[in-house]
């Protein structure tokens, strides 16, 4: 079940090949959803899901796409399932489709996920397909995580909702920083992630 | 077979198109009546929440909508009940009607009753935040003229940023805030923090980081609420 080549495609993806540090994949939803640490982690979430199962399903009939138009139907397979997602939650689980609704979009549009069918589904079996997926969903995720973490704590003062910075720090003329609650900051922030993750792994250094 | 062969590629693109979406009127079609349920009652709950009324559980909601919300009002633009069936205003499309000529638009109302016996009415407001439509019930208390609670949603704003107007740090700034100013229907504006309105009207906060929707909001609120201006001024005759 999980010999050496499926490890590997479990959990290369979370730090050494992860899909938003090393690939820089998704980042346009990294900057769109981590303003808080709540949608960051419901975002996570989802792309894990749809990324694992559109992975099957594209490794599972990657024999009969034709090359030509493989793009068209990896496109079409993510969409139906995204949309497939939606519907069922609109109907059994209404709280969490209203705040789910913004995300599909972007699950879409991620390019992690079309990255993921194209380099790894399209020739490999659905098993490991499958743990591919799991991990460069949460490699994704957790890069969202520790984004939106400090982008939260500086920006609003709060974590998850919740008020963490004493009133008296504010009492004390401390400030919510605004800017990091704008899109640019999570750029600097994805930057000095990466800056951290290249110094501590020397292997990824470019000469 | 050659798998790049145009009839393969023509066959497969149409049995695909056809599967997948013969798949999804499948489920479209079956979870339907379910999700209306759903999606009227989500409107039931927006319309409590803006008269302050907490429902514990998705159940609860048609009784106690039906407990508090009195009465369905139309009225028209001077301010008339044309119909006040039950559920004439809860059917009414607000985008649809928002779309319809000034003169043939029916506004709808709902008439409250509270606990304590107090009467409100809820102004149903509907406009375009950045990313797509924005919409929100709005109390105004029987003198016409305060605001009692409202209640925003929103598709699609980003979230974090304009999907904040869904939460009660941003409602409740409105409670209070009154419509007229020296018997002049003002509204009720949103302004950058710092900034204050120079028609003299009640103001609240925007979002900071939010601009587009805070806008959006205010317009939302100017453009629905003037409509219902006649009919707050017989409420306040009323009163008076």
């Amino acid at each position: 079940m999980l010999n050496k080549k499926n490890k590997e495609a479990l959990f290369n993806p979370l730090s050494k090949d992860n899909p938003v540090l090393v690939q820089i994949l998704g980042i346009c939803s990294t900057l769109a959803v981590t303003v808080s640490l709540e949608p960051a982690i419901v975002m996570g979430i989802s792309v894990i899901a749809v990324l694992a199962f559109s992975n099957v399903i594209i490794s599972l009939i990657r024999n009969t796409i034709p090359s030509t138009i493989r793009i068209i139907v990896q496109l079409v397979v993510v969409a139906a399932l995204v949309i497939i997602v939606q519907q069922i939650l609109i109907a059994y689980n209404y709280e969490v489709s209203k705040q789910l609704s913004v995300f599909i979009g972007l699950i879409i549009t991620n390019c992690i996920l079309m990255g993921r069918l194209e380099a790894f589904a399209l020739n490999n079996r659905p098993w490991p397909s499958f743990l591919d997926g799991i991990g460069n969903g949460l490699g994704y995720t957790i890069i969202l995580v520790i984004v939106a973490f400090f982008r939260e704590l500086l920006g609003s003062g709060t974590l998850l909702g919740y008020q963490v910075i004493p009133q008296w720090c504010y009492d004390h003329g401390y400030e919510n920083n605004g800017l990091m609650i704008l899109p640019p900051m999570a750029l600097i922030t994805v930057a000095c992630i990466i800056w951290v993750h290249r110094a501590r792994n020397t292997e990824l250094q470019e000469n | 077979m050659n798998k790049n062969s145009n009839s393969y590629q023509i066959i497969y693109s149409a049995i695909m198109v056809v599967l997948v979406g013969a798949v999804l009127a499948l489920i479209y079609m079956n979870l339907k009546p379910k999700q209306d349920v759903n999606i009227a009652n989500d409107t039931r709950s927006q319309i409590l929440s803006a008269l302050h009324i907490a429902v514990a559980s998705d159940d609860e909601i048609p009784a106690t909508y039906e407990k508090y919300i009195t009465q369905d009002l139309l009225v028209d633009l001077e301010g008339n009940v044309l119909d006040s069936a039950k559920n004439c205003a809860f059917d009414v499309d607000m985008k649809k009607n928002m779309k319809l000529d000034e003169n043939e638009r029916q506004l709808p109302v709902f008439k409250c009753t509270l606990d304590d016996g107090s009467v409100k009415f809820v102004i149903p407001v509907y406009g375009a935040g950045l990313w797509g439509p924005i919409w929100g019930y709005v109390a105004v208390n029987d003198d016409g003229n305060t605001i009692y609670g409202a209640d925003f949603s929103h598709e699609s704003e980003t979230p974090g940023l304009g999907a904040r107007i869904t939460e009660d740090a941003f409602q409740d700034q409105f409670v209070a805030k009154e419509l007229y100013q020296d018997g002049e229907f003002k509204n009720v504006s949103v302004m950058k923090k710092g900034q204050t309105p120079t028609d003299g009207s009640d103001y609240v906060d925007a979002i900071s980081g939010a601009t587009i929707t805070s806008r959006g909001v205010g317009a939302m609120m100017k453009q629905c609420m003037a409509a219902y201006d006649p009919f707050f001024k017989k409420l306040q005759s009323v009163t008076e």
